[in-house]
């Protein structure tokens, strides 16, 4: 491994999604995003983000088409650091039901709904964050603080033992879904002031940390 | 609970912010990155930047703001004002921009809108409503205006912003010209009207004079957020001062320092 590769977070382009704010974040952090299409380079990547902005079932539908499904399935099997955001997260449910029902990738089984009648739609704003679990991804975050939200769907896991961190707004929906190193979040931590760059810097720490061990492994 | 939000807008022409602010501890208060950053670390809940001067040169300029403002400024940006075809929307998203607001040109081409919704999502598509009251026997009414408040459209607003939220907007930004500039409060009636008749946040622009008045907007008027520009940029109030006061009269409100 170069020693220039050590600070590279490998970003997913699959032609949607808020690309430049998600770079931005990594750069405020000191590392150097390298933004890529390419199925091969993301499976060599010691450190991956998917970023999420559109519908589930195009991004499902993109990604697949990029030969990428695959890659994600064998980052999150051999347990490699990804962070997914938004729509990111929700790809990694069983299906969705935005524009009809539509598989996604089924990582964790559960659906991706509509969120309730009866209050604005898309979700649009500052919303409360409440923890769950005491993951070190909510270092140094207290519970109940406020991220960025803007979105019409909500993932529903059957597998509540995925749910890290839950928000109300008209359902209670899961908001942070951690399975080993995958880390999700429905909220924009690129758009959520210091707190969403504070799960940033957990998440690159808990990437570093892990990356050890994959190396013995290996 | 979903908070309410605080908007500070930046009317930029030509690369410059152009209503005068009173900032002194900025270096350069014309410039709207910087004013981007400073509401940034106040506690600004989102930023709009509107190029009122809407020409082609400036459209260049807006773009290399948007992608320096994102750069340091890490929460959602709006960019509106000249933007007419999903090409200049794709541009905006490419350097930074969260959202994209769309005023004339949706009046002009409403499939503008069906566009940006289904090719980058609801949730960044808002459209700008200006509006005027109308006389028109006892019932209230509002009249859509384009061209920078300058253009009768003979549209209704109400109409037009159901039929906004049909064609895809995810979010719409009222603007009463009647109370823009005047300082004596948000138009209410129109803000309450729009706000129950749509399904997707409303962000209630034009009037802020005092802290009460945002208020009014977010309780009477049933906003989701509120608009201003002025009473910041003149320093009337800072938007801690504003957050501060709107969370003391028991509005849920996102304060900068005590959760972040």
């Amino acid at each position: 491994m170069k020693s220039s590769d050590r600070r590279e977070i490998t970003i997913i382009d699959y032609g949607a999604g808020n690309l430049r704010s998600v770079a931005n974040a990594v750069i405020k952090l000191g590392y150097e995003p390298v933004v890529t299409g390419n199925p091969d380079k993301v499976l060599a990547a010691r450190i991956v983000i998917l970023p999420g902005v559109g519908a589930a079932a195009d991004t499902v539908h993109s990604l697949r088409e990029l030969g990428m499904e695959a890659v994600i399935r064998r980052l999150v099997r051999e347990k490699r650091p990804l962070l997914a955001i938004c729509v990111g997260l929700q790809v990694m449910l069983s299906e969705t039901e935005e524009g009809g029902r539509h598989p996604c990738f089924g990582i964790v089984p559960g659906r991706v709904k509509r969120l309730p009648e009866g209050q604005k739609v898309p979700h649009m704003g500052w919303n409360q964050v409440k923890q769950r679990t005491s993951h070190p991804i909510f270092q140094g975050i207290p519970d109940e603080a406020n991220f960025y939200f803007a979105h019409s769907y909500y993932a529903d896991p059957s597998d509540t033992s995925a749910v890290a961190g839950t928000t109300d707004c008209g359902a209670s929906i899961c908001s942070v879904l951690i399975k080993d190193n995958l880390v999700a979040t429905q909220f924009h931590p690129e758009k959520s002031g210091d707190y969403g760059l504070r799960i940033y810097t957990n998440f690159l720490r808990l990437a570093e940390q892990s990356q050890p061990e994959r190396r013995t492994r290996q | 609970m979903l908070t309410k939000r605080i908007i500070p807008c930046l009317d930029v022409t030509q690369g410059r912010v152009v209503k005068g602010t009173s900032f002194t501890n900025l270096r350069d208060a014309g410039d709207p990155v910087e004013l981007a950053d400073f509401y940034y670390r106040e506690g600004a809940d989102e930023l709009v930047f509107l190029d009122i001067g809407a020409t082609p040169e400036g459209r260049g300029t807006m773009v290399d703001i948007v992608e320096r403002c994102s750069e340091q400024v890490f929460i959602p940006l709006s960019v509106g004002g000249g933007i007419r075809s999903a090409g200049d929307m794709r541009r905006m998203l490419e350097a930074g921009a969260d959202k994209i607001t769309i005023n004339t040109a949706a009046v002009n081409s409403p499939e503008l809108i069906s566009q940006g919704a289904v090719r980058f999502g609801a949730q960044c598509i808002v459209v700008a409503i200006d509006t005027r009251r109308q006389v028109d026997g006892d019932e209230p009414g509002w009249e859509v205006l384009t061209h920078g408040g300058r253009k009768p459209t003979g549209i209704d607003a109400v109409w037009w912003a159901s039929e906004s939220v049909r064609l895809g907007a995810g979010e719409l930004l009222l603007t009463s010209w009647d109370a823009d500039g005047q300082r004596t409060g948000y138009d209410l009636e129109l803000t309450r009207t729009i706000s129950r008749t749509v399904t997707v946040p409303v962000i209630a622009s034009g009037g802020a004079g005092s802290l009460e008045h945002l208020y009014q907007a977010l309780v009477t008027g049933q906003a989701d957020a509120v608009l201003a520009a002025s009473i910041f940029h003149y320093g009337t109030y800072s938007i801690r001062q504003a957050k501060e006061y709107l969370a003391s009269r028991g509005i849920a409100i996102r304060i900068q320092g005590e959760d972040q």
